[in-house]
């Protein structure tokens, strides 16, 4: 397993080149002129359009600036924005926004999505398994700013349970509805998938051992079949971890966390391409080790699954 | 079975005990917002500013918050736009062209350092030196000695450092010689891009620009966080004309417009300035006289691009103009929130005439298909231009182009849909085919802001008017403000006369405070007073 895990750590290294190149470039073939774009309708001396295009290195060939990127990625440095702020600085604040506004939508999603399922699942039939299917169709079926906007208006705003935007209160309070919000969507999924594969699951063999063995009804379910039906909600699960932390534009903008995804969105209107190489790559690092983390899992939780 | 039922029960109870729990840090989280009396702060909705170094941004939410932290040397009489001294003792002048500024008398940096001339020269000479890449290096182009400081090319260094127009006579005193005889000077000095810097904003220029000091009614509450907040608090060792009210302001820093609106409405803001149109029915609603409003200096234009044989003839402008009914657009786009407009200068700008355009900006489609058809008509298809910066312009340029295929007959109408960050340079280089959408943000209440910038030498529509120039040019010579408004107003009269661009409507501010506040004034120059609001 060690060596597998390694071989995986060192195949990320290519992505990682790869993607920051290809972002990099990406970036640079947007149209427009940066500085001119920051200044507007006004006028700019061709002295300061001059001046900050040598502190961008703006006038460079794509590969030059390129090369200045990595060799200043090297020293750990990540940049500077069109406003002089530091990358790394900027970046750190905004991943913690989003880490947390992830992790609370991710554990929504795992504690409720689960549950629902199981529920469901164990139900088949019955009001609440129709009741479930109906909401997480509902769920889907809506788009994310009218659950946002709607959340909003409703939770923070007419009964102020909740605060309607911003994270001043800190976590978890900030991020609860936020959170709740961007997981809905997630929560539906694999509410869906866990009912779907413990009915599949119950049906089994094993299943009908475990019972004549005369194991309780709480033992058959929780340890044996649920167990084995978690494979496909794990590997969802996984992968939705790196979605959310890619960053909810849309979420983010309405209840005004700044996070990643709101500074991607910004920096790539301004063309700055330090920040949205910055950015992308830490996120397909993300996505990298989370796969890694979900493989490695699947042993876990199916004995006959080996990584080499 | 049925044990399964319970955690279901408890799952529902947790969730709601959750809510509960969090629910008192939901409507108390205005944290040091929430006190009364002198030492009271309130909070203000802002969006991210770029810098807060005066000479290096020229984005007005920078400009909301810098107002607080900086006395200019000027403000403008909120009635007439004349201009009354602030950090300024006298700004006086005998030709137009030198200029002597005399400063107050004890006052002091928020760091105790004095402000003297030198700290203003400072300011002006970073913000002229090219190579520092300051936002308002162009305001200072019109000061003797600012091309040594700009070359061209923007390659070699400058030799030099510091603008040859200015001198400081002594510690309170300096003066400016200006490329050419310009009136409206005084004026342009209420801009914030004028404002005077300590010797800490060379010293740490990073470690300034998140934690300006300046010599205004507050001082900063520790640095700006990005994205988050910006605190100012009372500044005790103020000595000026205009001391703060309150012991604070938290500026609260939104992505989304739309948010700021329902955090308000939520009570978790005190102050809203700028809310979109699309809100305003709904603020009228629920605020009543809490809701402010006042004329900004924004308009909105549609240029032509003269240089086109399509578009020389002034008539076909005309006609286009008259094709377009202001009024219902505004009204179907924007709420009936901004106002249609008969002057290329915005309302708040002295001599501002409401009809300045008269019959050309008046929708009248059979007299615009008439001048169109005398012009020997429209050929080919119209491309229209707009940035895409902003849903609303295409929503507005779908109207436009709906009124003059039905009005005046053209059939074959497309859109070019440019990037922002593409815009103004492709207008810049005359790139335009077609009509397109001009936006002018007013730096100082002077006509001159508006004719010069827009109309005067290598202007986007590629218009030349010798008559023009040549009276705009003597209205910045004019000693008398009377007189150098009549000149404005004929050369404005010049630029209508021919139409190269037509006036649509000016933006309206709308400003919305919470209950708690008290003495909540707007002003058509300056739209936050930080310093004269207080809570009750």
């Amino acid at each position: 397993m060690w060596r597998y895990t390694a071989r995986r750590l060192l195949q990320a290294v290519p992505v990682f080149l790869g993607t920051t190149f290809l972002i990099y470039a990406l970036v640079f073939a947007l149209p427009g002129d940066p500085v001119r774009a920051l200044a507007g309708d006004k006028p700019v001396s061709p002295s300061v359009l001059a001046a900050l295009h040598q502190r961008y290195h703006l006038d460079d060939p794509l590969l030059v600036q390129y090369g200045k990127y990595l060799a200043g990625l090297l020293r750990g440095d990540l940049g500077e924005t069109f406003t002089g702020q530091n990358v790394s600085d900027l970046l750190r604040d905004r991943w913690t926004v989003t880490a947390q506004l992830a992790v609370t939508a991710w554990l929504f999603e795992l504690v409720f999505g689960t549950f629902l399922g199981v529920v469901a699942g164990l139900r088949r039939g019955k009001a609440v398994d129709t009741a479930v299917l109906a909401g997480t169709t509902l769920v889907i079926a809506v788009p994310v700013f009218v659950v946002g906007y709607t959340a909003q208006l409703l939770i923070g705003l007419k009964w102020q349970l909740l605060p309607t935007a911003g994270t001043e209160d800190g976590w978890p309070t900030s991020y609860l509805l936020p959170g709740m919000v961007l997981g809905s969507f997630g929560l539906a999924y694999v509410a869906r998938l866990t009912r779907t594969t413990l009915i599949e699951n119950l049906r089994a063999d094993y299943v009908r051992t475990a019972t004549a063995k005369g194991l309780t009804r709480t033992r058959t379910v929780v340890v044996h079949t649920l167990r084995n039906s978690l494979i496909p909600v794990v590997t969802f699960l996984g992968v939705d971890f790196g979605s959310l932390m890619a960053g909810a534009v849309v979420t983010e903008g309405i209840f005004n966390l700044p996070g990643v995804g709101q500074q991607v969105f910004q920096s790539i209107q301004l063309k700055e391409g330090p920040v949205v190489v910055g950015a992308t790559t830490a996120l397909v690092l993300v996505f990298l080790l989370v796969n890694l983390a979900v493989d490695l899992l699947y042993g876990v939780l199916d004995p006959r699954i080996r990584h080499e | 079975m049925t044990r399964l039922v319970r955690p279901v029960r408890w799952g529902a109870a947790t969730l709601a005990a959750l809510l509960a729990a969090t629910a008192c840090g939901g409507s108390g989280g205005k944290g040091k917002g929430d006190a009364t009396g002198a030492d009271a702060s309130y909070s203000v909705a802002l969006t991210e500013p770029d810098h807060l170094t005066p000479g290096n941004t020229s984005s007005s939410y920078s400009i909301d918050v810098l107002n607080g932290v900086f006395d200019t040397l000027v403000v403008l009489d909120p009635k007439d736009g004349h201009p009354v001294m602030q950090a300024a003792q006298s700004v006086t002048s005998g030709d137009q062209r030198n200029w002597t500024i005399k400063l107050r008398a004890g006052q002091t940096f928020q760091n105790g350092e004095k402000v003297t001339a030198q700290s203003f020269v400072d300011a002006w000479n970073a913000a002229a030196y090219g190579p520092n890449g300051w936002a308002n290096n162009y305001y200072f182009g019109n000061i003797e000695g600012y091309p040594a400081l700009n070359p061209e090319d923007g390659k070699a260094a400058p030799a030099v450092k510091t603008l040859s127009g200015l001198k400081v006579v002594d510690d309170l005193t300096f003066t400016v010689k200006l490329t050419a005889p310009f009136s409206p000077f005084p004026m342009t000095l209420s801009y914030m891009g004028f404002a005077p810097l300590p010797r800490a904003a060379f010293s740490d220029p990073k470690k300034f620009d998140v934690h300006p000091i300046g010599n205004g009614p507050f001082q900063m509450d520790g640095d700006w966080q990005h994205n988050q907040q910006i605190a100012l608090k009372k500044y005790a060792g103020y000595k000026g004309p205009r001391p703060a009210a309150a012991g604070g302001v938290q500026f609260k820093i939104y992505a989304n417009k739309d948010t700021a609106w329902t955090d308000f409405q939520a009570g978790q803001v005190d102050y809203m300035v700028n809310i979109p149109p699309a809100h305003i029915p709904e603020a009228k609603r629920l605020l009543g006289d809490r809701l402010l409003d006042t004329p900004s200096g924004t308009m909105d234009y549609l240029g032509f691009p003269v240089f086109d044989k399509r578009f020389a003839d002034p008539r076909v402008r005309k006609a286009f103009s008259m094709a377009i009914d202001r009024k219902a657009i505004v009204n179907a786009v924007y709420n009936g929130a901004y106002q249609p407009m008969a002057s290329l200068l915005a309302p708040n700008v002295p001599g501002y005439r409401k009809d300045a355009c008269g019959e050309a900006c008046t929708y009248d489609p059979a007299k615009a298909k008439q001048l169109l058809t005398q012009a020997g008509g429209f050929n080919g298809p119209l491309e229209l231009w707009f940035a895409n910066s902003d849903s609303t312009y295409e929503q507005w340029m779908t109207a436009v182009a709906n009124e003059l295929k039905q009005n005046l007959g053209i059939q074959q109408i497309t859109f070019r849909k440019i990037p922002a960050a593409d815009y103004s340079s492709t207008l810049s280089g005359r790139k335009e085919s077609g009509p397109y959408r001009q936006n002018w943000v007013m730096d100082y209440p002077n006509a001159q802001d508006y004719l010069e910038p827009m109309w005067g030498n290598g202007n986007k529509m590629g218009w030349q008017n010798p008559k023009f120039l040549d009276l705009v040019k003597q209205a910045n010579q004019a000693a008398d403000p009377a007189a150098a408004i009549r000149l404005y107003q004929q050369a404005e009269d010049v630029a209508l006369g021919e139409m190269p661009m037509v006036p649509l409507w000016n933006w309206t501010d709308y400003s919305a405070y919470s209950e708690r506040l008290q003495n909540v004034k707007v002003d058509p120059y300056i739209t936050l007073h930080l310093d004269q609001i207080s809570v009750k």
